[in-house]
C-alpha cells in the first residue's frame, strides 16, 4: 500500500469535524515515513459535547473578534495630533489624494491604501502633516486611523484561526488571541496611520491561508484548494507591495511550497502529469499572481500620481518629463547644447542628482578649502551651470557672436552659475573616497586656473558631432590631471548638508558613476523645440523605482553618536519607542509591549527549543512514544516549527541589515512569536496532565493552567493599558506617577 | 623473552611514492629562488610592518584579521634573526641586508608547497582513485595564482593550508570512524579538524566559513549516529561529547591561545595605542603607562582628572574647557549663552585638567585620608586652569539644538542659575557602593536639574570653538553609548588651595606608583571587539575587483615591476583550470540535481555508497567553494583577486572528482535514456522489463522500485555479478568488507567488482517480481 494513503485516510477520518478540510497535522510528514501510527491525530475533547462544537467554535471566534475590534477601536481618536511617524504616511495618503508625486523607500500599496481610506472617509488632502505633534483640528483623520485599526484588528482572528488550524485545539487559539489582544504593543501599532498594521495584516492573513491550503492537501484542485492558494498568492503581493519586509513572508511560503512539492514529487502514487499540475498550479497562484498583482499596484501608484512634486528629483529625466508639471513635460528646449547656455547636469546612475555646488568651503583639514561641489537630489538653482569656452571669457549671449555649439571633445569650462566659480579639480585627495581627486568650485567671477578645464565627451561618439540635450550620456575628463568627473554616491557628513560626493575618479572604468546628461537647458539665442523625449516603457518605470528605493534604503544609515535600536534589544522589550509627548503635561503614548507577554514569548522560545528537540531526538532514536504523546509531538515539531521559522524569518534578518533599525520592526515576528506561544502552552499542559494522568486532579491541571495564563495576560493588560491608551501626569520615575511601579526596565521612558 | 634476538625487530614502513613525490615537486615549486626578487613585492608592504612591530614587540592594531597569520610570517622572521629594521613604506623598495627575505618567505611556501600532496590525500580520502587525486594535486601544483600567492609573505597560502587540513583531517576522521571509534588515530584526526579550524579562523575571519562547513557536515553524520539504534545511549552520547568538545571547545581555546601569544609578545606601546581604551593602554609598557604608572587608584574629593571619552569616534579626546565664550549669536541666527565654551580635545593638553569638587565644601584639595567618590554621589567638576565650574542648562547646544548646551558656568547676572551638579553613574559598576578608579570605571555624569547626560555628539565646532569636538548634554538619552561614557586618565591628588600654586601643579607631569593590569580575558575581548568594529575605509584601489570578475578571471593584479628591467610578478590564474573548474562545478550541480529528483521518484543511477561518496565530495568541495565566494558578494570592504584562492582551491579539486564520475558512470552507456526520467506514474505501467534490463547490461544505472520490506534502504542490495559476467565474481561480506581497501581502483578497471560495503543495488529483476 502507498504510504501516502495513509495520511489520506487519517485525513479522512477528520472530516466531518472540520467540515471540508483534515488538519495538517493529522497529515503524515509524508511517504517517507514508515510508520503509520505517527498520522494519528491529537486527542479530542469528548464526543458527546460534538454538537455543540460548532456553534460554540463560532461563538468564540465571534468573541475573539469583538474583544480585539473593542480594543483597538477605543479611543482611536486620542490623541487628536500627528503621532510619530503619521507625519510621513499621513502626508503620502495626502499625496495619493491630491495626485502629487513623491519618493518613498516602501512600496506603494500601504499608502496608496490610505490614501484611499482617507478619499473615502471625507479627507480632502489638504493637512499638511508637518510635524508630530501638530493638531488635526477640522480635517477629518478618524477614517485613516479607523482602516489601520480595522486590518490591526483583524490579526487576532487571523491568529486565532491560524493556531487553530495548526493544532487543532481550542484553547491554544485561545491563548494566542489573549496573547495578542492584551500586547499594548500590538495596540498601539494599531491605532495610528502607520504601514505596519497593513503589512502585518497582509503577513497574517498570507500565513493562514497557506495553513489553510495545507489542511486541504488531501483533496488538491478543490474549490477551497484553489481558493486558500490563490489567497496566500494575493497576500503575499499585498504584503511585498506594503515594505519590502515583506519578502520574508514570501520565503516562508516559498519554503512550505518548496517542501510540499518534494513530498508530492516523492509520492509515486502520483504520475509525473499530477506532479506537474501541482507545480503549474503552484507556479500560477503562488509567482504568477503575485506579481501581477505587484505590478498593478505600480501601474496604479504611477497612474495615480501625474502631478509634478517633492519627489521628482530623485528619478531620471526620461522618467520626469512624464510627470505634468515637472519642467521636463511636454519640455521645449534647444536640443543641441551651445556655449553660453545654463544647464544643469545629471548623473545617469540613479538617485544620485544634480551636480550641485553652495557657498560652503570644504572644512579644514579636507582637501583645499574650496567652494564645495556635490550632487544634490532635489531641484535647486544651485544646481545650474554656465557652459563656457576654456580659453575665452566674452559673454557668449552677446547677440553680436553667432551661435556656436558644444561639440563631442570640446574643452570647456563649467562656470557655476551663482557664485561664478568653475568647476575645478586638482592632486588633492576627496573628501570620503581617499584614491579619488577632489572637486571644488575655484576662481573668482569664471576666472580660474587650467584645473579648471575639462574635455567633454558623448560616450559611443566618434569627433564633431555636436551633443544633444538629454540623450547624448556625457562624460566630463579634467584635462590636467586627466582624471573623470564622477560621483561615488556616498552621503557627506554635515559640513557637506548630506549631499553626496562628487570626485574625479583616475581610474577610467566604465561605470555609471562618471556619466552624466544634461537636463535643462536655457539660451535664448536658440530655438525651443518640442522634445516628445524618451518616454520610459512601463518596466524601465518600475526598475528605476526600485533602484531609488532600495538605494534609499541603503541611505538610511544610522550616524556615529546616535541612539539606535539594536535587533537583540527587541524581543526582550528592552526599550520602547515614543509615539507622542514628552513632557509631564503632554499626552503620551508609549509603543512598548506588554512585558508579561513578551517575557513570556521569550521563554517559550527557549522552551519550544529545548522540547522540540527531545522529541526530535527521541524519534531519531526510535523511540516508541505512547499514541497520545505522539499525537502532541507531531503538533510540536510541525506546527510548531512552521511558526518558529516564521518567527526567525521575520527577525533574524535584520541582523545583516545595515539601514536604521526601530524597533516596531520587531512586530511581525512576534505575532509568529505568540502563536508559538499559545501552541506550545497548549501542548505542555496537555502533556503534564497525561503525565500526571494517575491522579484524580489531573484533567482539571491543563483547564486551570490555560485560565491563569489567561487571566495573569489580562491582568498585565490592564496595569500597562495606559501606555497604549495615553497617560498625562507625572513621568513613571516620578513616584507620584501611577505607572510608578511598572517601570521595570530601566530603559524604558515613559 | 629476548625475543628480538630470535626474530630481527621488522619495521613496516607503507610510503606511499606518490604524496612523496607530489611534496617534492610541490617544494621544488614554491621554494625555487625564493629570495628572489630583493624587493618589497605588493601587500609584503602591508604585512611587513607588522612582522617589524612583533620583532620589536611594539603594540600593534590591525583591523584586518585576527593575529595568528601575522605571527606565523613573523616567526619566519624570528627564524631567520629579522630585527625589525626595515621602514615598509613602499612596494618595490629593495630590502636591506638585514632582512632574511627567504626565511621570510619560507613558512607560507613550505604552507603552498604541503597543500599539494594534501589535495592529493583529501580526494583520496573521498573514495576517489589515485588517478583523480593525483590529478587534483597536479592541478593545485601547476596554478600559477597559488604559487605566485605563495611566494610572498601573504597570508593565502597558510589560510588555504589550514582550510585543507581541516577538511583532511575531518574525512581521516569520518573513514577512522567505522573501524575504530575511539581509537588514538580517531582522537588524533578529530582533535586535529578542530585545531586546523581554529587555525583557518585565526588567520583570516574569512575561515570561519570552512569551520561552518566542517561544523554542518559533522552535525549532519552526527545526526545519523543519533538516529543508529544498533549503538547504545550512552555511547551515542560519548561520541557527541566527543565531537562537541574536539569541535568547539577546542578551537575556542586555540583561538584564544592565539590572542594569549599576541598580547604577550606586544608588550610595549606603540603607534595605534590611540584606539584602545586607557586602561589597556595602561597594561603596554611605556606610552600612557609612563604618564598613569603610580596615580593614585581611588579617585576622591579634590583630585585631579583628565576625562577621556570612550567612545573614540571619530577621534579620541579629552573634555576640555577655555577662555573662550560661545558667541552671543551663532551663523544661523540662535542665541547661546555665551558662557565659556566646553569641548573635546584630541590632544594632551594643561586645559584638560578638571578637580572633583564637593559641592558642600569650598576647598579643592584632597584630605588626608582621602575621601573616595563612589556611584551615586553628586559632584561639581572646576576647571583647574579657569576655576568654572562645569555646567548645563536649557540653551540649545551650538551643532545638535535637540541638545543642550554644556558650559563652565559664567554669573552674567541674568537670571541664568548656576546648574552644575552632577550625579557620577559608575556604568562598570559591581555594585551601588562601588568607588570612582582611575582608567578601569567607565562613569557617566547625570545633570542634577534636567537628568541631562554628558555627551560627545563628535561635530567639530566652527571657527570659534577652534575646531574642536562639540560636547553636549542628551536629555533622557536611552542605553548605552559609548559617546556618553567618560574615564579618568591622569590622575592626581591636589595639594595646592590657591589657583596660582595650583596652575603650577597642573603644568607638572604627575608621578606616584602604584601598578595595576588588566586580566587577559579583559584584554582580549576589547582588542577582539575593537578589531571587528572598526571601520575600514572602503576605498578604490587600481587593482581592486568585484567577486564577478574573480569566476571569469576578467581581473589581475601587478604586484611588483622591476624599476630598470621591467621584470614583473602578475598575480594571474591559469585561465584554462579557472575555466575548467568553473565548469566542473556547473556540471556537479546539474547531476546532482539530476541524480537527486531521480532518486526521489526511486530510481537510482547510482549505488548507494557511490550517491554517499558523490554527495559528500560535492558538500567539501563544491560547498567548500561556495562558502570561501559566495559571502564575498555581501562584504563591503575592497576586494581583488587573491580573495578568490581560498574558493578556487576547492573548486580545483572538484574537478579531477566529476571528471571521474563521467568517466566512470556516464561514459560507459548511451542507454540511460532507455529508463523514463521519473519513473512510472504507478506499479501498472511498469513492464519495460527488456529495455530495463538493456540498460543493466550496459550501465550501472540501474532501476530499482521502492516496496514495503525495504523500506529503509530504498534500493534493493544486490549483486550485479549474477547479471553479468564482465563484473567479476561475487563477493560475500567478509569481502565486501575488505573491498574498502580497494577503493582507490573503484571504477578504474573495469575487471575489478565496483561493489563495496551495504551496496544497495537497484535491479531490473525486481521488475520481474513485480510483474
Amino acid at each position: 500500500m502507498p504510504p501516502a494513503v495513509g495520511g489520506g485516510l487519517a485525513g479522512s477520518e477528520l472530516r466531518p469535524r472540520r467540515g471540508r478540510c483534515g488538519s495538517q497535522a493529522a497529515r503524515a510528514v509524508g511517504p517517507d515515513v514508515a510508520t503509520e501510527a505517527t498520522a494519528r491525530s491529537p486527542k479530542r475533547p469528548a464526543p458527546s459535547s460534538r454538537r455543540f462544537e460548532a456553534p460554540g467554535r463560532w461563538a468564540l471566534l465571534a468573541l475573539v473578534t469583538l474583544m480585539s475590534f473593542a480594543t483597538r477601536f477605543h479611543r482611536l481618536d486620542q490623541p487628536p495630533h500627528i503621532c510619530w511617524d503619521e507625519t510621513h504616511f499621513g502626508k503620502m495618503g495626502s499625496y495619493y489624494i491630491n495626485r502629487t508625486f513623491f519618493f518613498d523607500v516602501h512600496p506603494p500599496l500601504g499608502k496608496m491604501l490610505i490614501g484611499l481610506a482617507g478619499h473615502l472617509s471625507g479627507y480632502d488632502g489638504t493637512f499638511l502633516f508637518q510635524k508630530p505633534g501638530d493638531e488635526y483640528e477640522h480635517h477629518s483623520y478618524l477614517g485613516m486611523r479607523g482602516f489601520c485599526a480595522f486590518l490591526g484588528a483583524l490579526l487576532i482572528p487571523f491568529a486565532y484561526l491560524t493556531v487553530l488550524e495548526l493544532s487543532q485545539s481550542l484553547p491554544a487559539a485561545l491563548l494566542t488571541a489573549a496573547l495578542l489582544t492584551f500586547d499594548t504593543g500590538c495596540l498601539t501599532l494599531s491605532q495610528y496611520i502607520l504601514l505596519d498594521p497593513i503589512l502585518m495584516f497582509f503577513i497574517m492573513a498570507a500565513m493562514l491561508s497557506m495553513v489553510k491550503y495545507n489542511s486541504c492537501a488531501n483533496r488538491p484542485f478543490s474549490a477551497p484548494w484553489w481558493l486558500w492558494l490563490s489567497l496566500t498568492g494575493v497576500n503575499l503581493a499585498g504584503a511585498l507591495g506594503v515594505k519590502f519586509v515583506g519578502l520574508f513572508i514570501i520565503l516562508q511560503v516559498g519554503w512550505n511550497t518548496v517542501s510540499d512539492l518534494w513530498h508530492l514529487f516523492g509520492d509515486l502514487s502520483l504520475s509525473m502529469v499530477t506532479v506537474g499540475k501541482h507545480l503549474t498550479a503552484r507556479i500560477l497562484c503562488l509567482i504568477v499572481l503575485p506579481l501581477a498583482l505587484y505590478t498593478a499596484t505600480y501601474a496604479v501608484h504611477f497612474m495615480v500620481l501625474n502631478k509634478s512634486g517633492p519627489g521628482d528629483g530623485f528619478f531620471s529625466s526620461a522618467f520626469q518629463a512624464r510627470l505634468s508639471g515637472n519642467n521636463l513635460h511636454n519640455a521645449s528646449i534647444p536640443e543641441h547644447l551651445a556655449y553660453g547656455s545654463v544647464i544643469t547636469v545629471k548623473s545617469a546612475r540613479m538617485a544620485v542628482g544634480y551636480l550641485h555646488s553652495h557657498r560652503h568651503l570644504y572644512p579644514e583639514g579636507i582637501g583645499a578649502r574650496q567652494q564645495q561641489v556635490t550632487t544634490y537630489l532635489h531641484k535647486d538653482y544651485n544646481n545650474l551651470w554656465i557652459i563656457k569656452k576654456h580659453n575665452t571669457n566674452s559673454d557668449p549671449l552677446d547677440p553680436s557672436l553667432p551661435v556656436e555649439f558644444v561639440r563631442h571633445g570640446d574643452v570647456i569650462r563649467l562656470e557655476h552659475k551663482e557664485t561664478s566659480r568653475n568647476l575645478h579639480s586638482h592632486y588633492h585627495e576627496a573628501p570620503l573616497t581617499r584614491k579619488h581627486y577632489q572637486v571644488t568650485g575655484y576662481g573668482i567671477n569664471g576666472t580660474g586656473d587650467s584645473n579648471d578645464f575639462w574635455r567633454i565627451e558623448v560616450v559611443n561618439r566618434k569627433f564633431g558631432n555636436r551633443i544633444k540635450v538629454l540623450r547624448s550620456r556625457i562624460r566630463l575628463i579634467h584635462l590636467v590631471t586627466g582624471c573623470v568627473l564622477g560621483s561615488s554616491g556616498k552621503v557627506l557628513p554635515k559640513w557637506g548638508w548630506e549631499q553626496l560626493e562628487v570626485t574625479c575618479t583616475p581610474y577610467l572604468k566604465e561605470t555609471l558613476n562618471s556619466i552624466w546628461n544634461v537636463e535643462d537647458h536655457i539660451n535664448p539665442k536658440l530655438p525651443n523645440i518640442s522634445l516628445d523625449v524618451l518616454q520610459p516603457s512601463f518596466p524601465e518605470i518600475m526598475l528605476e523605482a526600485h533602484m531609488v528605493m532600495i538605494r534609499g534604503n541603503n541611505g538610511l544609515k544610522p550616524k556615529d553618536n546616535e541612539f539606535t535600536s539594536k535587533p537583540w534589544h527587541w524581543p526582550i522589550n528592552y526599550q520602547g519607542l515614543r509615539f507622542s509627548g514628552i513632557n509631564d503635561t503632554d499626552f503620551r503614548v508609549y509603543l512598548l509591549g506588554n512585558p508579561v507577554v513578551w517575557w513570556l514569548n521569550l521563554l517559550s522560545i527557549a522552551l519550544y527549543l529545548l522540547s522540540g528537540s527531545i522529541f526530535a531526538v527521541a524519534l531519531q532514536r526510535g523511540a516508541r512514544l505512547p499514541a497520545e504523546v505522539e499525537g502532541l509531538s507531531q503538533v510540536l515539531l510541525q506546527g510548531g516549527g512552521q511558526l518558529l521559522l516564521g518567527w526567525m524569518m521575520h527577525y533574524f534578518p535584520f541582523f545583516l541589515m545595515g539601514r536604521i533599525l526601530y524597533f516596531h520592526h520587531y512586530f511581525p515576528a512576534m505575532l509568529f512569536s505568540s502563536m508559538l506561544t499559545g501552541l506550545l502552552w497548549d501542548i505542555l499542559l496537555r502533556l503534564c496532565a497525561w503525565s500526571l494522568a494517575s491522579f484524580s486532579l489531573a484533567g482539571h491541571v491543563h483547564t486551570l493552567g490555560i485560565l491563569s495564563l489567561l487571566l495573569g495576560i489580562a491582568y498585565s493588560f490592564y496595569l500597562f493599558h495606559p501606555l497604549a491608551y495615553g497617560m498625562v501626569g507625572p513621568l513613571a520615575q516620578d513616584p507620584r506617577s501611577p505607572m510608578a511601579g511598572l517601570r521595570w526596565l530601566e530603559s524604558w521612558d515613559f | 623473552m629476548l625475543g628480538f634476538l630470535q626474530r630481527p625487530v621488522v619495521v613496516t614502513a607503507d610510503i606511499n611514492l606518490n604524496v612523496v613525490a607530489l611534496t617534492a615537486v610541490g617544494l621544488l615549486s614554491r621554494l625555487w629562488q625564493l629570495a628572489y626578487p630583493r624587493a618589497v613585492v605588493f601587500d609584503e608592504v602591508y604585512y611587513g610592518q607588522y612582522i617589524s612591530f612583533y620583532m620589536k614587540r611594539i603594540f600593534f592594531f590591525d583591523g584586518s584579521g585576527p593575529p595568528f597569520g601575522h605571527m606565523l610570517l613573523a616567526l619566519g622572521g624570528y627564524l631567520g634573526g629579522f630585527d625589525g629594521n626595515f621602514l615598509w613604506n613602499r612596494i618595490g623598495a629593495e630590502y636591506s641586508t638585514n632582512v632574511p627575505v627567504w626565511s621570510l618567505r619560507l613558512l607560507p611556501a613550505l604552507a603552498g608547497a604541503l597543500s599539494v600532496p594534501m589535495a592529493y590525500q583529501i580526494v583520496w580520502e573521498l573514495g576517489f582513485s589515485h588517478c583523480a587525486a593525483v590529478g587534483a594535486a597536479l592541478l593545485i601544483l601547476i596554478e600559477n595564482a597559488l604559487i605566485t600567492q605563495s611566494r610572498l609573505m601573504l597570508l593565502e597560502s597558510a589560510l588555504i593550508f589550514f582550510n585543507l587540513l581541516a577538511v583532511l583531517s575531518y574525512l581521516k576522521f569520518s573513514n577512522s570512524q567505522k573501524h575504530g571509534p575511539f581509537s588514538p588515530s580517531w582522537w588524533f584526526w578529530l582533535v586535529l579538524t578542530g585545531v586546523a579550524c581554529a587555525c583557518a579562523v585565526g588567520i583570516k575571519y574569512v575561515g570561519v566559513f570552512t569551520y561552518l562547513l566542517v561544523l554542518g557536515v559533522a552535525a549532519v553524520h552526527a545526526w545519523h549516529l543519533i538516529g543508529d539504534q544498533t549503538l547504545s545511549n550512552v555511547r551515542v552520547l560519548c561520541h557527541l561529547l566527543a565531537r562537541a568538545v574536539a569541535l568547539l571547545v577546542i578551537p575556542v581555546l586555540v583561538y584564544l591561545l592565539f590572542f594569549y601569544v599576541h598580547l604577550l609578545l606586544l608588550c610595549r606601546s606603540g603607534p595605534h595605542d590611540q584606539i584602545m581604551s586607557s586602561a589597556f593602554q595602561a597594561s603596554l609598557e611605556g606610552g600612557l603607562a609612563r604618564i598613569t604608572q603610580g596615580q593614585p587608584l581611588e579617585v576622591a574629593y579634590g583630585s585631579q582628572v583628565t576625562l577621556k571619552n570612550a567612545f573614540g569616534q571619530p577621534v579620541p579626546c579629552w573634555l576640555h574647557s577655555h577662555q573662550s565664550t560661545y558667541p552671543v549669536i551663532y551663523e544661523n541666527g540662535r542665541g547661546s549663552s555665551h558662557q565659556q565654551q566646553v569641548t573635546c580635545y584630541p590632544f594632551k593638553d594643561v586645559n584638560n585638567w578638571w578637580i572633583v569638587k564637593d559641592p558642600g565644601r569650598h576647598q579643592l584639595v584632597v584630605n588626608n585620608p582621602p575621601r573616595p567618590v563612589r556611584h551615586g554621589d553628586i559632584v561639581q567638576l572646576v576647571h583647574g586652569m579657569t576655576t568654572r565650574l562645569l555646567n548645563t542648562h536649557d540653551v540649545a547646544a551650538p551643532l545638535s539644538p535637540h541638545s543642550q548646551e554644556v558650559s563652565c558656568y559664567i554669573d552674567y547676572n541674568v537670571s541664568m542659575p548656576a546648574q552644575n551638579l552632577w550625579r557620577l553613574d559608575i556604568v562598570n559598576r559591581e555594585s551601588d557602593t562601588d568607588v570612582w578608579k582611575t582608567i578601569l570605571s567607565e562613569v557617566r555624569f547625570v545633570h542634577v536639574n534636567t537628568s541631562a547626560i554628558l555627551k560627545l555628539s563628535g561635530a567639530p565646532l566652527p571657527d570659534w570653538g577652534f575646531r574642536q569636538l562639540e560636547v553636549v548634554g542628551e536629555q533622557l538619552s536611552r542605553g548605552y553609548h559609548g559617546s556618553t561614557v567618560w574615564s579618568v586618565e591622569e590622575h592626581r591628588y591636589g595639594r595646592s588651595q590657591e589657583q596660582k600654586e595650583r596652575e603650577l601643579e597642573l603644568h607638572s607631569p604627575t608621578q606616584t606608583d602604584v601598578s595595576r593590569n588588566l586580566s587577559f580575558m579583559a584584554r582580549f575581548s576589547e582588542l577582539q571587539w575593537r578589531l571587528l568594529t572598526v571601520r575600514s575605509d572602503d576605498s578604490e584601489h587600481k587593482y581592486s575587483s568585484t567577486p564577478l570578475d574573480w569566476v571569469m578571471l576578467d581581473t589581475s593584479i601587478a604586484y611588483w615591476l622591476h624599476p630598470r628591467t621591467s621584470a614583473q610578478i602578475h598575480l594571474l590564474g591559469n585561465i584554462v583550470i579557472w575555466a575548467s573548474a568553473s565548469l566542473a562545478t556547473l556540471v556537479y550541480a546539474l547531476l546532482f540535481i539530476w541524480y537527486l529528483f531521480r532518486r526521489r521518484r526511486r530510481v537510482c543511477d547510482l549505488p548507494e555508497d557511490c550517491w554517499l561518496r558523490w554527495a559528500l565530495a560535492g558538500a567539501l568541495c563544491a560547498g567548500g567553494w561556495a562558502v570561501n565566494y559566495v559571502p564575498f558578494f555581501m562584504m563591503e570592504k575592497t576586494l581583488f583577486l587573491y580573495h578568490y584562492l581560498p574558493a578556487l582551491t576547492f573548486q580545483i579539486l572538484l574537478l579531477p572528482v566529476v571528471l571521474e564520475h563521467i568517466s566512470d558512470h556516464l561514459c560507459r552507456y548511451g542507454a540511460l535514456a532507455a529508463t523514463p526520467p521519473w519513473g512510472y506514474g504507478s506499479r501498472g505501467v511498469l513492464n519495460g522489463d527488456s529495455s530495463v534490463m538493456q540498460m543493466g547490461l550496459g550501465s550501472q544505472a540501474r532501476l530499482c522500485r521502492g516496496s514495503e520490506d525495504e523500506a529503509n534502504e530504498g534500493c534493493r542490495e544486490r549483486k550485479v555479478a549474477d547479471v553479468h559476467g564482465r563484473w567479476g565474481r561475487p563477493f560475500g561480506p567478509g569481502e565486501r568488507q575488505e573491498q574498502r581497501e580497494g577503493e582507490g581502483n573503484m571504477g578504474r578497471d573495469p575487471e575489478q567488482p565496483v561493489v563495496r560495503g551495504r551496496t544497495a543495488w537497484c535491479m531490473a529483476e525486481i521488475n520481474q517480481e513485480a510483474l
